[in-house]
């Protein structure tokens, strides 16, 4: 699985998709705000790989990545007042929003 | 039935041209959003990190410390002792990611960088971890086997150089110091920041290669 780095290899992108990014970045942002400690996000996103590995997930980025967003789900409900209602709600506004917005618009929450 | 039939097929149609995002980046979607109307983060800040560690922040940090270390005997030292400090007196923002600690490969020992538990990393100055760094066989085997581990990574390891593996926390992160390779005498910080790489900081590269290597 491991191999010396390639000085030659043309550079490879930080990350495989953008909702990657955003949700590392959210943690991040989380963590620095005082929301969630550093000590109980590293915690809760051991356990989801732990737990992504248990089950026999494949061992790579999407496996990990989900994990990240698990985590960042579990701590929003329980650091902040963000509920699991709040999460099903939202998540069904968006959805709504994609459906209801031609091509090449901004997708909004709100229309 | 005409009427759901055509209210049917009308839906249908909607959803097949909605390109709907992927079910993560959803999730994402919905945490974000949420986060950002009750105001415990702001959305300028979540964007402004992904464009940082997307475009701007790498392991060209890392590497510019490693090459002042090696020119400069009181900063090595200053690192070694108190590595949050000395990397003040360089203009690295976002480092608010817990204690670092410098750890430097002699001729007997060599040091490698783990987190066993999820993916803790000093990112604000190596950037992202690469993909292997965040995989459940190197944060099993790095510890378990770290010799094998370290030939596949092309690093023939003498006996007489004793391995120490360093197992991250979200509190405490790693800087491997790589030894400066021979033939680099009279260079200035800027060449030799360009021969140390990443993986030399992470401790899964070992031997740098310096002039006619």
């Amino acid at each position: 699985m491991f191999q010396p780095d390639d000085p030659l290899a043309p550079p490879q992108p930080v990350f495989d998709e953008p909702w990657q990014a955003q949700a590392l970045a959210l943690a991040d942002s989380m963590v620095k705000a005082g929301h969630f400690s550093a000590h109980d996000w590293a915690q809760t996103l051991g356990a989801a790989l732990r737990e992504a590995e248990g089950r026999g997930a494949p061992d790579t980025l999407e496996t990990y990545y989900l994990a990240v967003v698990e985590a960042l789900e579990a701590l929003s409900q329980s650091q902040t007042d963000i509920t699991q209602d709040d999460l099903s709600a939202r998540r069904a506004a968006w959805e709504e929003a994609y459906h209801r917005t031609p091509h090449g618009q901004p997708v909004l929450l709100k229309p | 039935m005409a009427t759901f039939d055509s209210e049917n097929a009308a839906r249908l149609h909607r959803e097949l041209h909605s390109h709907l995002p992927s079910d993560p980046a959803l999730r994402v979607k919905t945490l974000e959003s949420l986060a950002v109307e009750r105001g415990l983060v702001a959305s300028e800040t979540v964007d402004a990190w992904v464009e940082a560690y997307s475009e701007h922040i790498g392991p060209k940090r890392g590497a510019q410390v490693v090459a002042r270390a090696w020119l400069d005997p009181a900063f090595r030292k200053r690192l070694l002792e108190n590595a949050n400090e000395a990397l003040k007196e360089f203009d690295y923002q976002g480092s608010a990611t817990g204690h670092l600690q410098a750890v430097e490969n002699t001729d007997v020992q060599h040091n490698m960088v783990v987190c066993t538990l999820c993916s803790c990393y000093p990112f604000s100055i190596l950037g992202m971890s690469p993909s292997w760094y965040k995989s459940a066989e190197y944060r099993a085997r790095a510890v378990r086997e770290p010799r094998q581990v370290l030939a596949e990574f092309g690093v023939e390891l003498p006996d007489q150089v004793a391995v120490r593996v360093w197992d991250s926390t979200a509190e405490l992160r790693y800087l491997v110091i790589p030894q400066r390779p021979a033939g680099t005498e009279g260079w200035d910080r800027d060449q030799l920041a360009a021969i140390v790489t990443r993986n030399s900081m992470i401790g899964t590269d070992r031997d740098l290669k310096g002039e006619g290597a």
